[in-house]
């Protein structure tokens, strides 16, 4: 059950010290936080220190929580197209035959191999690797977005600060695809 | 043998002193005097109000209600606002729709909240009623502007477009151009969510102009704040006005024919929008607002000292939104300026900072309860609280009936006695009798749970997280709220014994949502297969949940009352317990 995070160590208790509760089977769950991964007041710090890439990431926040709506703290970002601070942006992912669409919080990954790690463990899928000639040739799946000029690119073409602050939504289609994107 | 009452009124009569009965819970208790008068009150109810589309199938109301006009339905529970409700969950309107559009074609009112529109739904609204009205959208999504563009361009007799905190997929700015150009009709119109970075101003123009019974509008951000004038200039009945986006290059000539235009609507009562604002243009509105009583400056990231001159200048006020800009000080002048005042929601600027970035305190809530007797709904985000702060809240306005407060960091004690804050929330509910609203927060052991069983005995609906040590907090509101109807309940450590010994109780209630709580798979089941006329749900994305012990805790339960059965359209994250003990996928 440790993994790199230490939750065991980091765990608030739900109640007060030594009263009875059952202790809540923890699995990992990549991008979803439970109570017992807030660290307590004390060590809560700002430092944002990178784990391993394949790690999730640092940030500690909880899902849901303080209960402000999205379109809310879209705003206090300031202008649309300005992405500071830590409060967020969540994108719509869809992936080719599933029915249902899913959405993420871009601000939480630091790097494309950490996005495309929890697409893959989200989804169910494998995407593969990234290669600048060939796109995601050979994979099942491969990941694209819509920009905001409305043109749809291969996740990875781009430098990724320029893809955080221009991605709008995601599409993960099917390999084949996917196959014209690469060859812009 | 019974001698009958031989005198009894003609149904018309009835049908007429039943006209005057329009609130839902008055209808419902009219139809269960009798079986004639349940026949002729359904034959005359026309606004039907379904408070959670899945407790009753559209067949079962439209055999009920042959000849309603108006109908009004919610779908995701309220937690999914903040992103606990899974995406795919449920809550789609098309089948309502379609047998609605299927069975008469004099449908008048569609109100949704919190539920999936699609852009096929709204062509099917748009083709199959005739005298279609009003269209009221409120926290939907799923739809794009192509839909909007359906029933702009076929609903003659549209009175009413209300998009509120919808997510719309913005395609195109010109589905405002397919209103016809001799089409008039418009009376509310609130876009406010809208992206569109271009917005089409001449057919906004035109529209405005044309419907000269327009009485709300509501723009989006991306309507710039020199456009103003000139929709304003057409519009001098509006009641109530949402800006764009409030800034520009301070100009003189901009500025006077703002404050001109401004100063030319006598009826303007509500004020909104105010994004990306600057103090320098704020002087413009001032001319109306001594007759102001609702003011939404929430999205307004100005500060205290220009939040303090605007509020001055509003002495109806009767409704204030606004940031937590304004601080200790400006709530203090809100107090001694607004007496009339009976609602206020103050949000969190920096929501996720770790230190306070304003100086809001509980010292803020206090002084408006202090000094407005009016004041009756609070919701209030602050970064600490005290229980003699809430007492005296609680003695200077037992007035409250909603009460909803929010302490950033969770489990935070009183930051005087570092106790927990559960004779704070106490009081509340002790002074507060008519309390029908409560969000907890803050730390909070069983006692504040013990306190709400006990007093808040006109409670509907209440809203906790990160609180409570045992089952006997959630046995304590389960056995004591009589008037429960909706109770959400997050990271807390509830488990099954209250549930279980409670179970009647959740019959008696719209729903109860417990996520991040210690309720085992196997007490889901139980309750399923005990409580027919329950659903249980289990929503839970790491898989089956007999894929784990029975006594694991599910992730996310939601159980609501239904006379329609398990649904069918669940996403494969979420089962359904019912009676056959096995899971019902769909």
């Amino acid at each position: 059950m440790e993994n790199d995070l230490n939750l065991k160590a980091t765990e608030l208790r739900l109640g007060l010290p030594g009263s009875d509760e059952p202790e809540r089977q923890m699995i990992p769950r990549p991008n979803k936080r439970t109570l017992s991964d807030i660290v307590s007041e004390g060590s809560r710090s700002t430092t944002e220190e990178d784990h391993q890439d394949t790690a999730p990431p640092a940030k500690l926040q909880i899902v849901g929580w303080p209960p402000v709506r999205s379109y809310r703290k879209n705003c206090l970002q300031g202008k649309k197209d300005e992405v500071e601070g830590g409060t967020g942006m969540y994108v719509k992912v869809s992936v080719d035959g599933a029915p249902y669409l899913r959405k993420i919080d871009l601000k939480v990954y630091r790097s494309y191999p950490q996005l495309l790690l929890a697409l893959e463990n989200m989804f169910k899928l494998t995407i593969g690797a990234y290669s600048e000639r060939e796109g995601y040739n050979g994979s099942d799946y491969a990941p694209t977005y819509e920009d905001r000029d409305g043109d749809w690119m291969l996740v990875g073409d781009v430098p990724w600060e320029m893809f955080i602050s221009s991605c709008k939504r995601l599409r993960i289609m099917k390999g084949s695809e996917a196959r014209g994107l690469g060859c812009v | 043998m019974h001698k009958k009452m031989a005198f009894s009124f003609p149904d018309e009569v009835l049908e007429h002193v039943f006209s005057f009965i329009q609130s839902d819970k008055d209808r419902n208790a009219v139809s269960m005097v009798c079986k004639s008068w349940y026949e002729i009150e359904r034959w005359c109810r026309r606004k039907v109000f379904v408070g959670n589309c899945y407790a009753v199938s559209p067949r079962m109301v439209i055999r009920r209600f042959p000849e309603f006009r108006s109908i009004e339905l919610k779908g995701k529970p309220h937690f999914a606002d903040f992103n606990l409700v899974p995406d795919g969950w449920g809550g789609y309107v098309f089948p309502w729709i379609a047998e609605m559009a299927g069975a008469y074609p004099w449908l008048e009112e569609i109100r949704l909240k919190r539920m999936v529109v699609t852009d096929e739904s709204l062509e099917l609204i748009a083709k199959s009623f005739k005298n279609f009205k009003v269209l009221v959208l409120s926290s939907c999504e799923g739809f794009s502007t192509d839909g909007l563009a359906a029933i702009a361009a076929s609903c003659k007799n549209l009175k009413e477009l209300d998009l509120r905190d919808c997510e719309v997929d913005d395609l195109s700015a010109h589905w405002l151009s397919h209103f016809p150009e001799t089409y008039t009709s418009l009376v509310s119109l609130n876009i406010s969510c809208l992206g569109s970075d271009e917005a089409s101003f001449s057919a906004l123009e035109r529209l405005v102009r044309r419907c000269t019974n327009l009485k709300t509008l509501r723009l989006n951000r991306a309507v710039p704040l020199d456009k103003i004038a000139n929709i304003l200039r057409h519009a001098p009945q509006l009641v109530e006005f949402g800006t764009g986006t409030y800034t520009a290059d301070v100009r003189p000539d901009v500025y006077s024919d703002l404050a001109g235009v401004f100063s030319s609507c006598k009826e303007l009562k509500s004020l909104s929008g105010f994004w990306d604002v600057i103090p320098d243009y704020l002087p413009a509105i001032y001319p109306v607002c001594s007759k102001l009583t609702s003011l939404n400056l929430s999205y307004a990231t100005i500060q205290s000292p220009d939040l303090i001159k605007l509020v001055s200048h509003c002495p109806n006020l009767q409704r204030l939104l606004v940031l937590d800009y304004i601080e200790d000080s400006g709530l203090e002048v809100l107090a001694s300026s607004c007496k009339d005042l009976q609602e206020l929601r103050v949000f969190p600027s920096d929501p996720f900072g770790a230190e306070p970035n304003v100086s809001l305190t509980e010292q803020g809530l206090v002084a408006v309860s202090l000094g407005c007797p009016k004041l009756q709904s609070v919701l209030y985000f602050c970064r600490r609280m005290s229980n003699e702060a809430l007492v005296t809240i609680a003695r200077s306005r037992p007035n409250f009936t909603r009460f909803r407060l929010c302490i950033i960091e969770p489990k935070t004690a009183d930051y005087l006695t570092l106790e927990p804050l559960d004779v704070g929330f106490g009081a509340i509910v002790q002074y507060c009798k008519d309390l029908r609203r409560l969000s907890l927060s803050g730390l909070l052991t069983d006692r504040v749970f013990e306190y709400i069983g006990t007093y808040a005995k006109k409670l509907e609906m209440l809203s906790v997280a990160f609180a409570g040590d045992s089952d006997l907090g959630l046995h304590h509101v389960l056995s004591g709220c009589e008037s429960l109807r909706k109770l959400e309940i997050r990271d807390c450590p509830f488990g099954d014994k209250a549930l279980l010994a409670n179970a009647a109780k959740l019959e008696t209630m719209r729903s109860l949502w417990m996520s991040s709580c210690a309720v085992s798979f196997a007490a889901c089941k139980l309750l399923g297969q005990k409580m027919p006329r329950l659903n249980v749900e289990v929503i839970d994305e790491r898989g089956p949940p007999d894929s784990r012990p029975e006594n694991c805790p599910v992730d996310k339960l939601y159980i609501y009352r239904s006379i329609a059965g398990p649904r069918f359209d669940m996403p494969p994250f979420v089962w359904t317990m019912d009676e056959d003990s096995g899971l019902r996928l769909s």
